[in-house]
């Protein structure tokens, strides 16, 4: 199963609890910019922006700095990490984050404070099925 | 073999210590200088009129190769180098296309200087290691191998008998024998050449990245112009380079932020816009094949035609369907979301000394699928393939490889050159196996292989002089010029492009310029005066990228959505400003177009002066085969006989009626050798230079390029 962070954007009402949480807790600080999960707006209407775990990003990373752990959850090696960015363009929800005071890019790993500290639900932890993970099964493609 | 019997038997030769240093705005500030005759390792500093001039990258290496020789210098003595420097922006990971390095030196088969962009991780890494650029110099006695480890600072020439020459094995070796562990193999570049680069003047060297993904050294190729036979003539079997701590920021740049946005901003366009637009990231620049040949340019069978019905067989989409593995990141440097680095998967070789092994094709290119295909009539996926991998690893250019023997194929099928001659080689169009076999033949210095192995300059010379060949009409056939062959684009019905292959400083390749779809496609430059711009314009632009350490193809291989409603869609306005960022996030220097333009200026007219100094770069050196300009045969002409009817009539008012196809070929030769003269005056005076094609000293002055070693070699001849 595959651990991600669920939501409604119909019922956030853009208060930026969530995005205050989660640079406070992944920054140190807060700055909506710095946040994982980031709430926009489009054509008058909120709009959260938050990853998916679908774990496109892991095929796009040259080095293979990101990988999904035991709870399905899509992570970044920051160590490994060659501060490309490939993932922040690629990024179909446009949710893989960067800011130039970090040579690495972030992202949500679905640890559930913002969740918590919700006020309307609007975003909820939830669990999905391995099937709807997108990265390639590279031993079988390369038969090794 | 057993990697620790290999390394077991390396002897040390020399060893340097060096401060690891800090790079500063894209520059470490000094080279790495390593002498093998001598054995001798030394620290260069690098001037600031180095970087005001030279600005990196191939200004850098040509710079070196000019101080380093003299005008009698051949490509096998020893004071020739080669220089290898990726340039400021080399190595920088947010933009793609940013890890090139330029390589240079005197070419064996043009005699003069070359230069070749060339992906992998040597650049970037021997950067990081603290080395703007390498220059290799001497000739050692004994295969060797030179190892630069950048974490703790040592360079080591070490003596290494044991290990293979073959690039695919070779860097494999080196790569296993030099990282740590599986992580650490991407930390690890390696450049080699192979055994066919020893026979032969075409030798290539290939430059590897390590694919994590694969669990392969991949290669990519520095391919024009025989730097590996200059490598394996000075007996180096391969550079070595370590570094592993690769981040994002190692350049120091002036100003991260705008890196980071510029790349983005491309990542995110070709996101959007490559699977719209040339689908590089599925098959690279082989997406083309099938448009060379609905717009009739795709050279076939030694580019007397433009297009063939087989071409079908061989399409892009053959590759992708069937052989090319998808979805995999496949870039030759970090950040390059264009990713064109194709690579067919357990492939199975059925030739040679690799008989029998599944191996990882890096390929094919355009150039490879072109010229190894549908130039030899070798429409025949597999067959491009097999020869795309033995050309890699034996170290061998493809393009020289598929122009020459395309050339071998038409003297063989025209009676010129007979069985007797190739030593029984059936060498007709179409005939894979006897091109494998020349092949297997320059691997291993023997037969035939090794007479197509010295290039079509000096097939044409043999031909003649053993033969009884007429050597006009090899000269009419033979596409090279300056003793370079031609790469895979059919130029006849493109002045533009003639003009683009022939009026070039290294020989008739494509990094200067390609013009083919402005000139005959779109009809965007008419006049002799706008070809001329455009061959002013397009080959310094071009050469810029050499210059910085980048790509081209990121430049216009993807382009902006709304790029067609530019003022000059064919400049792709919005990427060129891209690359006034970067260069200006990691410099801190703010350029123009012009400055741009400038900066090649530069560099170009330096190489100009370099080939005079080495008795080319005249009018007469810039002379094409007919071949390139217009139809040699009946056969050719009638193949298109409508058009040239029709140009007869309209262009020329010579009324066809009642004439033979000899004689309107003959009106049609003379109409389009004067206008490659017109063409050739109008490219000279636009870039600065007289008739004889001699920048003037006041050009010189103008650039501030009068620097009096160059001033010397020019004022005779203003």
């Amino acid at each position: 199963m595959v651990k991600y962070l669920a939501k409604d954007d119909l019922k956030c009402i853009q208060c930026g609890t969530c995005e205050e949480v989660c640079s406070s807790a992944y920054f140190k600080t807060k700055d909506r910019f710095k946040s994982c999960i980031q709430i926009n707006e489009e054509q008058g209407k909120p709009e959260i922006s938050v990853c998916s775990q679908c774990g496109k990003c892991i095929d796009i990373c040259p080095v293979m700095a990101i990988s999904r752990d035991k709870q399905g959850i899509v992570r970044i090696n920051k160590k490994i990490c060659v501060g490309c960015f490939m993932c922040v363009g690629f990024c179909p929800e446009l949710s893989m984050r960067q800011h130039d005071d970090y040579i690495e890019p972030f992202k949500c790993i679905a640890c559930g404070l913002c969740a918590k500290k919700c006020p309307t639900g609007a975003i909820s932890m939830a669990e999905k099925d391995d099937s709807q993970s997108q990265e390639l099964k590279l031993d079988k493609l390369f038969n090794k | 073999m057993d990697i620790k019997v290999l390394r077991d038997n390396h002897k040390l030769l020399a060893e340097y210590k060096y401060e690891l240093g800090k790079i500063d705005k894209g520059y470490t500030g000094r080279s790495l200088f390593v002498n093998i005759s001598e054995n001798k390792i030394e620290s260069k500093p690098v001037s600031q009129m180095m970087k005001d001039k030279f600005v990196g990258g191939k200004g850098f290496g040509l710079w070196y190769l000019w101080n380093a020789t003299t005008p009698s210098t051949k490509w096998n003595d020893p004071e020739n180098e080669i220089i290898i420097c990726g340039g400021p922006v080399c190595g920088i990971t947010q933009y793609p296309g940013s890890g090139k390095s330029l390589v240079c030196s005197i070419s064996p088969a043009t005699d003069m200087p070359i230069d070749s962009n060339v992906g992998g991780y040597f650049g970037p890494l021997l950067k990081f290691s603290g080395w703007d650029a390498l220059e290799l110099q001497g000739k050692s006695e004994k295969d060797i191998i030179i190892v630069i480890d950048g974490n703790n600072g040592t360079v080591r020439i070490e003596e290494a008998s044991l290990e293979a020459v073959d690039g695919h094995v070779l860097g494999e070796q080196l790569t296993e024998m030099y990282a740590d562990n599986e992580e650490d193999k991407r930390n690890v570049a390696v450049v080699t050449a192979g055994s066919g680069a020893e026979h032969t003047r075409m030798g290539l060297l290939n430059f590897t990245f390590y694919d994590p993904r694969r669990k392969v050294a991949r290669l990519k190729q520095a391919g024009r112009g025989g730097i590996g036979t200059v490598f394996r003539d000075k007996k180096v079997k391969a550079l070595v380079v370590k570094f592993s701590s690769v981040k994002g920021d190692l350049n120091n740049p002036f100003d991260q932020g705008i890196l980071n946005r510029t790349g983005i901003k491309l990542h995110k366009e070709v996101h959007d816009l490559d699977p719209k637009q040339n689908n590089m990231r599925k098959i690279g620049t082989a997406n083309i094949i099938e448009v060379m040949d609905e717009y009739d340019l795709l050279p076939v069978m030694n580019y007397q035609y433009g297009n063939h019905p087989d071409t079908q067989k061989i399409k892009s989409t053959v590759f992708i369907d069937k052989y090319i593995t998808q979805g995999v990141q496949d870039g030759c440097w970090y950040g390059c979301s264009l990713a064109c680095a194709k690579a067919a998967d357990n492939f199975l070789l059925k030739t040679g000394p690799y008989k029998g092994h599944k191996v990882t094709v890096d390929g094919p290119e355009y150039e490879n699928a072109a010229g190894l295909g549908s130039n030899c009539a070798i429409f025949d996926p597999e067959g491009i393939l097999e020869l795309n991998f033995y050309c890699d690893t034996y170290g061998i250019d493809t393009i020289s490889f598929g122009t020459a023997t395309a050339f071998a194929m038409e003297c063989y099928e025209r009676g010129i050159i007979n069985k007797e001659i190739t030593g029984g080689l059936e060498l007709n169009f179409g005939n894979f196996d006897s091109a494998a076999q020349l092949l297997h033949q320059m691997s291993k210095g023997e037969g035939f292989g090794v007479v197509v192995g010295q290039g079509i300059h000096r097939m044409k010379e043999l031909f003649a002089e053993k033969y009884g060949a007429d050597a006009d009409f090899l000269f009419d056939i033979g596409m090279e010029q300056k003793g370079l062959e031609y790469s895979e684009y059919g130029s006849k019905e493109s002045l533009a492009q003639q003009g683009g292959y022939g009026l070039t400083n290294k020989g008739p390749q494509h990094d200067e310029a390609w013009l083919i779809f402005m000139d005959m496609v779109n009809n965007q430059i008419p006049t002799f005066e706008d070809k001329a711009e455009a061959l002013h314009y397009f080959p310094m632009f071009r050469t810029w990228f050499g210059l910085y350490g980048l790509c081209k193809l990121p430049w216009n291989d993807i382009a902006p959505a709304n790029n067609k409603f530019t003022s000059e869609p064919a400049k792709i306005p919005e990427h060129v400003q891209n690359y006034l960022d970067i260069v200006y996030g990691v410099t801190g220097k703010r350029l123009g177009t012009d400055d741009m333009v400038r900066e090649s200026e530069r560099v170009y007219n330096f190489q100009r002066i370099f080939n005079i100094r080495l008795g080319k770069g005249l009018r007469k050196n810039d002379k094409t085969p007919y071949r390139s300009m217009g139809p040699v045969t009946k056969e050719e002409y009638e193949s298109r006989q409508e058009r040239y009817d029709g140009q007869l009539k309209e262009k020329i008012g010579y009324d066809v009626t009642g004439k033979t196809t000899e004689e309107k070929m003959a009106v049609l030769r003379s109409y389009r050798e004067d206008q490659y003269e017109k063409l050739t005056d109008a490219v000279y005076k636009r870039r600065g230079w007289n008739s004889n094609g001699v920048p003037t000293i006041e050009h010189l002055k103008e650039l501030g390029m009068d620097l009096p070693e160059l001033i010397e070699v020019v004022k005779g001849l203003q």
